[in-house]
This record gives structure tokens, sequence and C-alpha cells, in this order.
């Protein structure tokens, strides 16, 4: 049995929790301006279990940090609120811009059917905290799944604009996407401790349900593009500047409102 | 299926002081749907008490209330956690922990035969079916409308106003209901 370093644990723990957290505050922004009263509430929901996933794999994080510290860890508000662009360890993908319907459809297939594979595996992961979450947010990222797919085919298998602008969204951050399967050195040990899952294992399944969709939805599998990562080094594309802009300004204007 | 007030979780009988914490639960209704309790819903998990006997307003011992989320960022949990709160203190129990827990995940299947039937009253179609007949034979589409009985309805969106529901719509009587999804 391989020992867990906790500083691996806690950076682990944030990478899970500001890819939800992120991805959760984009998927809001659509709030009062999706195409139907139905895609609102839809948005909204999946934003607020990806939010619900992000508290919980903050506020672990924080327990983690004040174990290493020996005293009081940072809170799920203060992580989420108080730390900058360098600090935040989400993938590039759930940070690009909402774009137009089939880039947020786009977006959510690419992420919720990874999310999907990976935590199965995270549910049995040897930390039953990290565990205990995997297998609290599943239920709910089946139903993510099966709103991006249906998505994917409506707009594919649609109208000749519909299908041009999801082949675009497809397209346009499909380079983004293999970012999620690669590991460095840290999640590496955490693979050997059984901690984290092996996301490279993933991929060829992850490929084939993509591919499998588009071919029904009549779409092209996007050609392969040099792969853009950065996101676990806190190396980020300009957008997450501004979401962070958004979300935290209250705390930062105000430090400590509560309300 | 028949469910008590106390869930299958609770493995030993309750003690008198248990008991009068589950029948002040058993009044708290759900904020967001205020027409089930929070037993009903089976978001209560567990009471533990350090075997204290019930006595007059404030004198009791330590309690612990143990909640579980329905879904993972369900915004009505923070409501619920001060809701048990203020009824507890009210009920002379004023030193209440409210824990939550995770794991095991909620599934609708917790949801009792009593609140399935004040959910339908209330115009929500309960889940359909549990979790178990719908791992071996897929989704029920069976989902009757509490307005009509008719099983003649779709489903409009997989999201409703709470995470936990769907939007669903009758082709008998054209009415538009939620429907709690099997989860």
């Amino acid at each position: 049995m391989t020992t867990v370093d906790k500083n691996d644990l806690f950076e682990y723990a944030l990478r899970l929790g500001d890819t939800s957290l992120v991805l959760g505050h984009r998927l809001s922004e659509w709030c009062g301006h999706a195409p139907e009263m139905e895609l609102d509430m839809a948005m909204s929901n999946l934003g607020l279990d990806l939010i619900g996933q992000a508290r919980l794999f903050l506020t672990y994080a924080g327990e983690i940090e004040g174990q290493i510290t020996g005293g009081q860890g940072r809170d799920e508000d203060q992580l989420a609120y108080l730390r900058d662009v360098l600090d935040y360890r989400n993938f590039l993908l759930v940070e690009q811009p909402n774009g137009d319907w089939a880039v947020t459809i786009a977006r959510q297939f690419y992420f919720s059917v990874f999310q999907q594979l990976y935590f199965q595996q995270l549910a049995t992961s040897s930390d039953e905290q990290l565990a205990a979450i995997a297998r609290k947010a599943l239920p709910e990222i089946e139903y993510h799944v099966r709103f991006a797919t249906e998505w994917v085919l409506r707009l594919g298998d649609g109208t000749e604009e519909s299908k041009r602008r999801m082949q675009e969204g497809l397209v346009s951050l499909s380079r983004f996407t293999a970012e999620l399967f690669e590991s460095d050195d840290l999640e590496n040990r955490l693979i050997a401790a059984g901690v984290a899952p092996d996301a490279a294992l993933l991929r060829p399944i992850w490929q084939e349900r993509i591919e499998d969709t588009l071919r029904e939805a009549g779409l092209e599998t996007p050609p392969p593009h040099r792969p853009v990562l950065g996101g676990r080094k806190g190396h980020h594309t300009e957008h997450l500047g501004y979401i962070l802009t958004e979300m935290q300004y209250l705390q930062r204007a105000y430090p400590g409102a509560k309300w | 299926m028949t469910m008590t007030l106390t869930p299958a979780t609770s493995k030993t009988e309750p003690t008198a002081t248990e008991q009068a914490i589950w029948d002040v639960l058993a009044e708290v209704n759900d904020p967001e749907i205020p027409a089930v309790t929070i037993v009903d819903l089976g978001i209560v998990r567990r009471v533990e008490t350090a075997g204290v006997e019930a006595g007059p307003n404030g004198k009791n011992g330590p309690v612990r209330v143990v909640i579980t989320p329905t879904y993972t960022g369900c915004p009505a949990t923070d409501v619920i956690t001060f809701m048990i709160r203020t009824a507890l203190e009210t009920a002379g129990f004023s030193d209440a922990e409210i824990v939550q827990e995770i794991t095991p995940p909620w599934t609708t299947d917790w949801i009792s035969e009593d609140g399935r039937r004040k959910l339908r009253e209330y115009g929500i179609a309960p889940p359909p079916g549990f979790t178990s007949k719908r791992a071996l034979l897929g989704e029920s589409t069976e989902i009757a409308c509490p307005r009509c009985g008719s099983h003649d309805t779709e489903r409009v969106s997989q999201f409703s106003s709470t995470p936990c529901k769907a939007l669903h719509r009758c082709r008998s009587c054209l009415e538009p209901f939620e429907a709690f999804k099997c989860h």
C-alpha cells in the first residue's frame, strides 16, 4: 500500500473541484438567456449539479489543507472566491466561452461523456471521500450525458444551419479534449496509490462513444489537432480571468460579505 | 414495499427520546415541496442520542440528526438544516448537531409510500418505480398524470423547477405537470 502525500491529495481535490466549479459557473451564464424556458432550467440544473460537486471537492480540499498545516484549512468559499487565475487547476475545456447553443452542447458532450467514465472509476477510489463524492454525482451525470447527446443528435440531424453550427462547435473545442486524458507526476503517484483513475486508459472508450454519437447525428469526427494543455499548471486561456472577475467580484470588493 | 417513519438504515428500535425527535422531524416540511416532509422524502437518515430521556424545554442532552442531500447541489439542504434546528429547539432539543452524509447517495427509493401519495395529491407524479427495477428494465415510461390519472403522458424536459423533478405533459387532459425522476 503506497502512502499518499497529503499535498498531492489537496492538489488533486482542487483539480476536481475547480473543473466542476468553472463549468457550473459557465452554465449558469445561460440563466435567462437560453433558447427556450425548458433549456434555461436545464442549464441551471446542470450548473447546480456541478457546483454541488465543486462544494464537496473544495470542502474536502480545505480539510486536507488543515491536516497539512495542523490548523484550519481554507473553506469552500475561500478557495472559490479568493484564489487567482494561476492558482486555478481546472481543465481548459470547461472555461471556454458558451458561444452559441451548439458550442455549449459540444463542450458539455465532450466533458460529460468523459466525466461519467472518469467518475465510474473514481467511485472505487481508495480515498473514501473522493469515492463517495463520485458515487453521489454519477446518477446526476447520467442526465448530463443524455441531455448533451440528445442535443448533438438533434442539431446534427436537424437543419443545414444547425448541422453547420454543431460541427463548428465540435471542431473548435476538440483541441481541448486531449487535456482530459493527460496526467502528470502528481497524478501518476495517485494512480499508483489507487486514489486517481488512469484517464489515459479511458481515452479509447471515450473516443468510441463520441464517434458513435457523431456518426448517428451525421456529423464528422473533428480532425486531430495539436493538444492544448496547461490547466493543471495554472496556465489558462484568457477566458478564465473574466469568469473569476465576475464570480469573485463581491468577495473581492466586500471581503467577508455574507447575505 | 412498505416503509415506516424510521428508514431502514436504523438498525435498532428508537429510544423514547429518538422517537420524540423523529416525531418532530415528521412535522418539518420540505422547503421546496411543502406537501411532503423531510422524513417522507428520506432526507433524514439517522437520529442519534447519547441515551438521554426527553425532558422539559432546553433540558435535553446532545442530539445528532444525520441528513442526506437529495441532489449534490440542492440549495434546499442548507434551509433544511436551519428548519430542523428551529423545530428541535422549539421542541426543547436545543443542542442538536445536524450532519450531512453523502454516502450511500440519496435515492427516490427512500421516499415513503405516504410521501408518494402526498406528492400525487399535490399534483406531482411520484417517481415511477424503483431504481433496481429501472436498472434491469430501463427507464419506465409509465408516468400517470396526477390530475386525471391517464398514462398517456409525455416528457417535455428532463429538468424542471427543482433538480429532483422532470417536466411532463398529459395528452389526455393537456395539463402540464412535474414528476419526480426515478433516481
